[in-house]
């Protein structure tokens, strides 16, 4: 049975009423946050477990972080969460020229992000600053400490993950500057927008527990 | 009940074997009864309330719920279990805290042996011999994978760990030969992995622990190679009757003496006494085509003349050649 | 329209409208195809690895060629059978039928879920085809990271399946939440929905902790980055720490839904209201959630604190009581109720037997003490074998027996069912109690060859186990049987009389969009003694 020519377009077959498929798709991502959140979880275990067996290793690789660059992607991606929510608010407002615009330069700070990353990641790879095996550095800030690779490792398997995370989302916001554009999201549908954002929002409060804690402590 | 243990259990020879054995029997009492609960329960109610042929379909009782049973479903189990787990920690505490005039062995676990080291020097491979009624502290740990030294007869078993170790001890009161098995899933080799426990009398032990080491000076040199054959494990992945293990058999590699052997790398050598020593000493460097590369080197567990028994004792396998 | 008088086997029609379909239903048959295939497969396996094992010394296989047979069991039925079976075939098909809906939350979503199973499912081929692996299903580091064997192609694919479980935990979630019909309240749907949707909780915060382990072991063969192998600074026992943060709730994902079936076969054929309804849902959730703080059990001889031990042995018995509560109620439904011996019945008796020793034998190996003794022995393996294969699989064949008329409008042959299921529990008894004597007498598990001292019960249970692997396959060879073009026996919409929705007002086989209009609730799931309903089918 499907539904007559007054319901609108986006509603699917199988709800009954857009507030259904509103409320269905909020829990369903919600759901989904759960499980991220204890994705990223089993690696902060990880984090912490070898933090309290080796804490001077901790404390001495991390200077070899950069801590400007580091600050900057927290910035970087702070400010892409607050354009990521203003793109929502502005196609509630039904501005859908601002609601783009928003949403690329949410793109535009995911990109920075992974640009700073980028450059980041190749100093490391340069000077041998790589996890496990690989790893080859030898100087002065690591000389009185073992196994400088573990940190190494757990930071490039979370920073890298969350990259990932990063780069999806560009993908997926990438899509709906492009769903805006052509007129499928707007002021009375905008469900993807508001998922991808809460998604976004994770994405942007796992850097933010990243950064201090590999960055400053 | 001994009448269960002999068929249930293979002997009490440690100290808390008979406890450990008696929480067995009040779980397996209380299951027995719970189990025949449910099984006489399930085949009474379904045979009294069957749908018989020429039965009508009625509208049933509405009876789902009685305060009585389900405070026994609750509380009775709720007893059982109580019992068991405060029986199984406190036996747990009498295995886990170690006597003070306990005598320490080092064990050490390996793909895919036991070595023991004895608190007077000595080591012996895949032969753990204690003294009876005497506590006897295990210090385990392992060379390169996960093992897990389990001696049925003692109730006892520990994880053999690469970068720690594990500590569990027993005291046997009963002399005899027992089996040791390796429960930690280890490769190839993880089912030959066996072992023995030895008890002996207190005074034969003291004369055993002197002897270590010192009983083989005057055997004949390829008569002490058969012994060192098993004493040091060599059995476990080479055989004596030409068919392949995890190594090649000795008896082929007696019948080929004088040959070139062909390694995994192409390289060749020829079989004479300095390969084989090599081949113990450093097994890693000619790996033998067909095999894999897994022998561990028995450098520090074969003095010299042990080596030079194992030579004799490969040459002599093959009794017509004039080697 | 000729969309109504159609089913969802018939319309549409072509094989890409199966392959691209979005409909539940036709989605869980693709699952329960999948499933039975490489229930098979892993069935196979294991009658060879019993073949082997009748008598010691390697007579058909060499030590390797066994370790990696006991691993691709292991590895086959637990990932690529007993989790993804019953949620994803019986669970797709019925849970919106149960509601009263006309699908899933999320039908795409379902559909990516079966082709993530299908894609983890050709890493698991690929694995077998080239050389296997001989890690155990565990994948134990340090063993897994030093093995030569083709451990990352097979970590590779549990951790896309895994990504299918969590997704399927999701929709289901979701489902039962927003998808019910008006009247629908909780404590008026069917316990199999709320065994699913305990399941569903489970599998979406669990299995991510699996997810990471398996990346972190293929990093660590990869890169070497240390985190479990000693010799660069990491723990082993973290490992294992990880891996059954996940593990234990596992066995969970894969009990809680058999035991939502047997909540379902025990009314409908005893006609009787449920005992305890709410202590069953009750504890449907309680055993997800305590089932989170018992992992340390499965390392009771790794060198854990005592403390640790005292913990994990202490809450491990409380995630007993609540499941000997559903064993009491679902015996105590008979009570006063019209119990017919059908197949499904039969398969729910088989399961209270066995899942009971099972369960039992559980208490065995939570007292510290004795764990000792009976930890990487036979006895364990008996242990799960009651609980996943008398448990799980038991009730899943007492499933798919209860639920095919409706699922395909056909009836099978009850003489010849009922014959597999006798079966089925002497065969499984005969394999698999010999197997705790083996392991109080000290005989340890994953043993290429053995001692002499044990044949005499590994005999037993490998002739046994011939008799167990032909049971299974002549009941599934039945139930197939029955789709013939000629099969005369028809069953109509409701051959049980039973009281949930899926059989009172949907077609067999249903409808493609389920209902044809909006169901109206009238009556409870185990409304026995207020409403009678007629079957359709009389034998």
């Amino acid at each position: 049975m499907s539904h007559d020519k007054s319901s609108p377009s986006f509603l699917q077959h199988h709800f009954h009423d857009v507030n259904q498929q509103y409320e269905t798709a909020k829990l369903g991502m919600w759901a989904f946050i759960l499980t991220e959140v204890l994705t990223f979880g089993g690696l902060f275990c990880a984090y912490t477990i070898y933090r309290s067996w080796y804490p001077d290793m901790f404390v001495g690789a991390n200077l070899l972080l950069d801590v400007n660059k580091g600050l900057l992607n927290t910035v970087v991606l702070i400010t892409s969460s607050l354009t990521m929510a203003l793109a929502i608010w502005a196609i509630q407002k039904k501005n859908k020229k601002l609601s783009l615009l928003m949403l690329i330069a949410t793109f535009l700070f995911a990109l920075a992000f992974l640009v700073i990353k980028y450059l980041e990641y190749s100093h490391k790879f340069e000077v041998g600053q790589l996890p496990g095996e690989y790893y080859s550095y030898m100087g002065p800030e690591v000389a009185h400490i073992n196994n400088p690779h573990i940190f190494f490792s757990i930071y490039f398997i979370m920073t890298g993950l969350h990259g990932l995370h990063v780069a999806i989302g560009m993908g997926l916001i990438a899509w709906l500057i492009y769903s805006t554009a052509k007129g499928n999201l707007h002021s009375k549908y905008y469900t993807p927008m508001e998922m991808i954002g809460i998604f976004w929002h994770l994405v942007d409060l796992i850097w933010i527990y990243l950064f201090p804690l590999f960055y400053l402590i | 009940m001994d009448r269960l243990t002999e068929y249930f259990f293979p002997k009490q020879v440690s100290s808390f074997a008979h406890d450990i054995d008696n929480l067995f029997y009040f779980i397996f009492f209380s299951s027995v009864v719970l189990f025949a609960i449910v099984v006489l329960g399930m085949i009474f109610l379904s045979l009294k309330y069957r749908f018989k042929k020429d039965d009508e379909i009625k509208l049933t009782s509405s009876k789902d719920h009685s305060n009585i049973l389900e405070a026994l479903f609750f509380i009775v189990p709720l007893i059982l279990v109580s019992i068991t787990f405060v029986w199984g920690i406190r036996s747990y505490l009498k295995m886990v805290i170690v006597p003070d005039n306990a005598i320490e062995i080092k064990v050490t676990g390996q793909s895919w042996f036991w070595t023991f080291d004895y608190p007077d020097g000595g080591t012996t491979l895949n032969e753990l011999v204690v003294p009876s009624n005497q506590p006897i502290k295990i210090v385990l740990s392992s060379k390169d994978v996960l093992h897990s030294f389990f001696i049925p007869v003692m109730r006892s078993k520990m994880d053999a760990l690469p970068n720690r170790y594990n500590v569990m001890w027993f005291d046997a009161n009963q002399e005899g030969v027992y089996d040791i098995f390796c429960t930690e899933y280890c490769g190839t080799g993880h089912a030959q992995m066996e072992a023995k426990v030895i008890v002996m009398k207190p005074a034969q032990y003291e004369e055993w622990a002197k002897e270590l080491g010192s009983d083989d000076e005057n055997m004949p040199l390829d008569e002490l190679g058969a012994k060192l054959y098993t004493k040091k494990a060599c059995n476990t992945c080479h055989t004596l009757d030409g068919s392949a293990l995890v190594g090649p058999s000795y008896l082929q590699t007696s019948q080929m003496w004088g040959e070139e052997r062909v390694f995994d790398d192409g390289t060749t050598a020829v079989i004479d006494d300095n390969y084989i020593r090599s081949a113990i000493l450093e097994p890693q460097i000619q790996i033998v085509a067909g095999y894999q590369g897994v022998m561990p080197t028995y450098q520090g567990l074969l003095n010299d003349r042990e080596l030079d028994a194992l030579i004799a004792f490969l040459k002599s396998l093959n009794k017509d050649s004039q080697i | 329209m000729t969309e109504k008088k159609q089913n969802y086997l018939t319309y549409p029609k072509g094989i890409m409208s199966w392959l691209l379909t979005l409909d539940h239903k036709r989605i869980g048959i693709m699952y329960l195809v999948g499933g039975i295939i490489f229930f098979f497969i892993g069935g196979l396996v294991a009658l060879g690895m019993r073949l082997e094992l009748a008598a010691p010394g390697n007579d058909f296989m060499s030590n390797d060629a066994y370790n990696n047979m006991m691993t691709l069991h292991g590895a086959i039925m637990i990932f690529l059978f007993i989790i993804p079976a019953i949620p994803g075939a019986l669970g797709n098909i019925l849970l919106p039928l149960m509601l009263g809906a006309k699908d899933v939350a999320f039908p795409r979503l379902n559909l990516f879920s079966f082709y993530l199973y299908t894609l983890g499912a050709i890493f698991a081929i690929y694995t077998i085809l080239s050389g296997g692996v001989d890690t155990g299903w565990t994948f134990y580091t340090p063993y897994s990271t030093q093995s030569t064997s083709n451990v990352i192609p097979m970590t590779i694919g549990v951790f896309i399946i895994g990504f299918s479980s969590i997704l399927t935990g999701l929709n289901f979630i979701a489902t039962v939440h927003k998808m019910r019909i008006p009247g629908l309240t909780w404590y008026k749907l069917p316990l199999f929905v709320w065994a699913l949707y305990g399941t569903s909780l489970v599998q979406i915060t669990a299995t991510p902790v699996i997810a990471i382990t398996m990346v972190l072991l293929m990093l660590e063969r990869f890169l070497g980055i240390g985190i479990f192998d000693p010799a660069l600074g990491g723990d082993p026992v973290l490992y294992q720490h990880f891996f059954w943060f996940y593990s234990h709730p596992a066995v969970y994902i894969m009990i809680l839904p058999a035991f939502g079936i047997i909540s379902e076969i025990i009314p409908v054929h005893s006609r009787k209201k449920i005992w305890g309804y709410k202590f069953i849902a009750y504890s449907t959730l309680s055993i997800a959630f305590i089932g989170f703080l018992v992992w340390g059990h499965h390392m009771f001889t790794a060198g854990q604190s005592v403390l640790s031990q005292i913990v994990f042995s202490f809450i491990t018995y409380f995630v007993g009581i609540p499941t000997g509560v559903k064993i009491f109620s679902w015996i105590l439904t008979m009570y006063k109720g019209q119990v017919s011996f059908t197949p499904p019945m039969l398969y729910a008796l088989s399961f209270l037997f066995l899942f009971t020793i099972g369960g039992l034998t559980g208490i065995f190996l939570g007292a510290v003490a004795l764990d000792i003794h009976l930890h990487d022995t036979y006895f364990v393996v008996a242990h799960f074998h009651y609980v996943m294969q008398g448990g799980t699989i038991v009730a899943f064949l007492g499933g798919l027996h209860h639920w095919w008329p409706k699922s395909f409008g056909k009836m099978y042959n009850h003489t010849i069912a009922n014959i597999c299921a006798l079966g089925v529990f002497l065969g499984f008894n005969g394999t698999f109690f010999p197997q705790f004597l083996l392991g109080l007498r000290g005989m340890p598990r994953r043993y290429a060859t053995y001692d002499e001292q044990f044949v005499e019960l590994h005999s037993y249970s490998s002739f046994w186990s011939g008799i167990l692997g032909l049971s299974i396959f002549f009941a599934i060879l039945n139930l197939v049987w029955s789709l013939r073009k000629n099969n005369k026996l028809n069953p109509g919409t409701n051959p049980w009389g039973a009281m949930t929705l899926e059989w009172t007002h949907t077609s067999s086989p249903p409808h493609p969009h389920n209902f044809e209009e909006d169901p109206v609730l009238e009556h409870g799931p185990y409304d026995y003694d207020k409403v009678i309903v007629k079957p359709t089918f009389k034998k």
